[in-house]
C-alpha cells in the first residue's frame, strides 16, 4: 500500500503564483478529493503530485521517497495519471489506448505478453469498454474517451492514482460507477472533482483549494460546511446529512454577495 | 460501424504479416524495377549480373551478358533504383517520426522547409563557389537542409506547437525565405545553364545515381530509421501529448531531441543524394496507418519499406512512362502528393 503526499509545493506560471505552501496527505487505499473554485491550482497541484512538473519549493513523497529521486520508468509503474480531456492527434484503436499503460512494463521489441493482455482485458472490463477494442478514438463521444484514458491508467497497474476531474463528460450512472470503482480499486487515489455531494459521498478525505492554498482539509463533514462554501465559492447553501446516504449533501440556493 | 470493426480485427491479426510481406514485395520491386527501361533487360540477367558481381557466379540462372548490358546494370540501373529505396525509405520514416514529434498529422520533411534550405545550400555550393571547391554541391545541400530544419523546428518550439495551421504556415514561412536567397544568387550570379541544370535538380531526379554517394546514403538513412525504431514506445506515447508520454515513464525531452535530429539527418541525406522530392513523407505513413494502425512498432517498419517500394516504382515509372524524356521524380510524387495532402488537412481540420 503506498501513500502519497506533498509538502510546502510552491509553484509559479511565469509571475503568477498558482500554489503557496500546499501540503496534502494521501493515505494508502484512501480516495482523496481535491476540491476548489475555477483557477485554484488543481490541475498544477495534481501534475505536480504526478511528478510531471518539478514545485519551486517543496516536494512531493511517493511512500516516503522523494519523487524526484525515482527514475522515471519507476515512477509510472506505481503511479498513474488521468488528465482532463487529452488530444490525440492520430487515430487510435481504443485498444492501442489502453495498451499504452504497459508501455512502463514492457520492452522496446517485446510484444504485448499475457500479463500485459490480462491487464488490458480487466481495465476494459473495469470501465465496461470490454467489446469496444476496436473502435477509433475519434468516434468515441467524450465521455468514452475519459473512460478509455481510465483504462489506459488502471492498465499500468498502478499504486497510486490521479485524475483530474474524471467525472467531467460522464452521465449521472458513470459518475456513480467511476467513483464506486475507484473506491474499491484499493489504489490510493487522488481525484480532483466539481460536484461537492458526489465528493462528500465518495472521498474519505477531502482538500479544499482556494487561490493556490489550502482552504480546508479533512473529512467530508469536517470540510463540507455551509460556511465553507460561502467562504470558497461565494454561493449560499444549506449542508445537511443525507439520510439516504449519510454524507453531507448540499443544497444550493444561490451566489452569494461577494465580500 | 460493426464492419469497421470487422476490418479492425483481421487488421490486428495480419501486422506482424505485413513486415515479411514488404520486404518480399520491395526485393521484387528492386529486381523488377532494374531491367524496366530502354534497352531491353530480362530478370534473370539483372540477377545473373548481381549473383556475378557478388561473387557468386556460379549460381546465376544464365550465361553472362554483354559488358554493354553488365555496365549498364551495374553502374546505372541498379544504383539508381537501390538509391530511390533507400530515398523513398528515409523520407518516410522521417515523415512518420515528425508526424508523431510534432503531434501534427501534417508534419512532412518538404512541408517543412528541408528543401528549400538544401536547394539554398546548393546553389551556394554552385554558383557562389562556398566552401572553395572543396565542398560538394551535395554537401552544400545537406547543410542547407539540416539549417532550414532546424530553423523550422526552433520555430515551432521543438515541437511544443501542435497547431496544425502554425506548422505549415512556419515551414511556408521559412520556404519562402530560403527560395528568394536561392532565386536572388541565381539572378545576380547565374548563366541561363547554371539555371536549367538546378532548376532540374531542385525537383528531384535519381538520375545522378553511384555507388558512392550511395552508400553514404544509405548508410546515414537505414542507421538513422533504426535508431528511431529504438524510440518506437515513445512515439506510440506521445499519442496524447507530452504529459501523458511523461506519466508513462518516457523522457520526452530526450526522445524529442533525439528522434528529431535523426529525422533532420535522414532527410538531409537523402534530400542531399537525390534533390527535394515532395509528400512522400506524408503520403507514405497515412497510407500504411490505414493499413496497419498506429503502433511505431510495426508502422515504422512498414513505412520504411512502403517507401522504399513506392519511390522505386514511382522512378521506375518517371523514367519510362514518357520515353525518351525523363521525368523528374517529385514531379510525379508531387502531382500524387498534393491532392492526398489536401484530403489529409481536411481530416486534419475537421479535428
Amino acid at each position: 500500500m503506498t501513500s502519497l503526499s506533498a509538502r510546502d509545493i510552491t509553484w509559479t506560471a511565469g509571475r503568477a503564483p498558482i500554489l503557496d505552501g500546499v501540503d496534502l496527505d494521501a493515505r494508502p487505499g484512501e480516495v482523496l478529493g481535491l476540491l476548489g473554485p475555477n483557477g485554484a491550482g488543481k490541475t498544477s497541484l495534481l501534475r505536480i503530485l504526478a511528478g510531471l512538473r518539478r514545485p519551486g519549493r517543496g516536494r512531493v513523497l511517493l511512500d516516503g521517497t522523494p519523487i524526484g529521486q525515482l527514475r522515471r520508468r519507476e515512477v509510472a509503474r506505481r503511479l498513474a495519471i488521468v488528465e482532463q480531456s487529452p488530444e490525440a492527434h492520430t487515430d487510435v484503436s481504443v485498444h492501442d489506448v489502453v495498451s499504452l499503460g504497459r508501455t512502463p512494463h514492457r520492452g522496446t521489441f517485446s510484444a504485448l505478453g499475457a500479463e500485459d493482455q490480462a491487464a488490458v482485458t480487466d481495465a476494459l472490463a473495469a470501465t465496461g469498454l470490454t467489446g469496444w477494442e476496436d473502435r477509433l478514438w475519434s468516434t468515441l463521444s467524450g465521455g468514452e474517451q475519459q473512460r478509455a484514458q481510465l483504462a489506459r491508467a488502471l492498465a499500468q497497474q498502478p499504486e497510486v492514482i490521479v485524475l483530474d476531474e474524471p467525472t467531467n463528460h460522464l452521465d449521472v450512472r458513470y459518475q456513480l460507477e467511476l467513483l464506486a470503482l475507484l473506491r474499491g480499486s484499493g489504489l490510493t487515489v487522488v481525484t480532483a472533482l466539481h460536484d461537492l455531494n458526489l465528493a462528500a459521498r465518495f472521498c474519505d478525505q477531502l482538500v479544499v483549494l482556494q487561490q493556490g492554498r489550502v482552504a480546508a482539509a479533512g473529512s467530508p463533514a469536517d470540510v463540507v460546511t455551509d460556511a465553507l462554501v460561502r467562504q470558497v465559492y461565494a454561493v449560499e447553501a444549506v449542508v445537511d446529512l443525507s439520510p439516504h446516504t449519510g454524507s453531507p449533501a448540499v443544497t444550493f440556493l444561490g451566489p452569494a454577495h461577494r465580500p | 460501424m460493426r464492419t469497421g470493426r470487422q476490418r479492425r480485427r483481421v487488421r490486428h491479426g495480419s501486422t506482424a504479416l505485413l513486415v515479411p510481406l514488404f520486404a518480399a514485395v520491395l526485393c521484387a520491386s528492386v529486381v523488377g524495377a532494374t531491367f524496366i527501361g530502354t534497352a531491353a533487360i530480362g530478370p534473370l540477367d539483372v540477377l545473373g549480373v548481381v549473383l556475378r558481381r557478388l561473387g557468386a557466379g556460379s549460381l546465376a540462372p544464365v550465361p553472362p551478358a554483354p559488358p554493354l548490358i553488365e555496365a549498364l546494370v551495374w553502374e546505372s540501373r541498379l544504383p539508381r533504383v537501390l538509391l530511390a529505396a533507400v530515398v523513398g525509405l528515409g523520407l518516410s520514416v522521417s515523415g512518420a517520426v515528425l508526424q508523431s514529434v510534432t503531434r501534427n498529422p501534417l508534419a512532412e520533411p518538404y512541408l517543412l522547409g528541408v528543401s528549400s534550405g538544401a536547394s539554398a545550400g546548393a546553389v551556394g555550393v554552385m554558383v557562389l563557389g562556398l566552401g572553395a571547391g572543396a565542398v560538394t554541391l551535395s554537401t552544400g545541400a545537406f547543410v542547407g537542409a539540416l539549417v532550414a530544419f532546424g530553423l523550422v523546428l526552433a520555430l515551432i518550439g521543438g515541437g511544443k506547437v501542435s497547431n496544425p495551421a502554425r506548422v505549415v504556415l512556419t515551414g511556408v514561412l521559412v520556404s519562402q525565405f530560403f527560395s528568394a536567397i536561392t532565386s536572388l544568387v541565381l539572378m545576380l550570379d547565374g548563366d541561363a545553364d547554371a539555371t536549367r541544370a538546378f532548376t532540374y535538380w531542385l525537383l528531384g531526379s535519381l538520375g545522378g545515381a553511384r555507388w558512392e554517394p550511395l552508400a553514404v546514403a544509405a548508410a546515414l538513412i537505414v542507421l538513422g530509421a533504426a535508431c528511431c525504431l529504438l524510440f518506437a514506445p515513445a512515439l506510440d506515447a506521445f499519442t496524447f501529448g507530452w504529459d501523458t508520454a511523461a506519466s508513462l515513464g518516457i523522457d520526452v525531452t530526450r526522445a524529442r531531441v533525439v528522434l528529431m535530429a535523426l529525422a533532420a539527418l535522414m532527410t538531409a541525406a537523402a534530400v542531399a543524394a537525390s534533390g527535394a522530392i515532395g509528400f512522400i513523407g506524408l503520403l507514405v505513413p497515412h497510407v500504411v496507418r490505414l493499413l496497419a494502425g498506429g503502433s511505431h512498432r510495426s508502422l515504422l517498419p512498414l513505412c520504411g519499406l512502403g517507401g522504399a517500394i513506392f519511390l522505386v516504382w514511382v522512378d521506375a515509372f518517371a523514367r519510362s512512362a514518357f520515353a525518351p524524356h525523363e521525368v523528374p521524380v517529385g514531379v510525379i510524387t508531387a502531382l500524387l502528393g498534393a491532392p492526398a495532402f489536401a484530403v489529409v488537412l481536411r481530416k486534419a481540420a475537421r479535428r
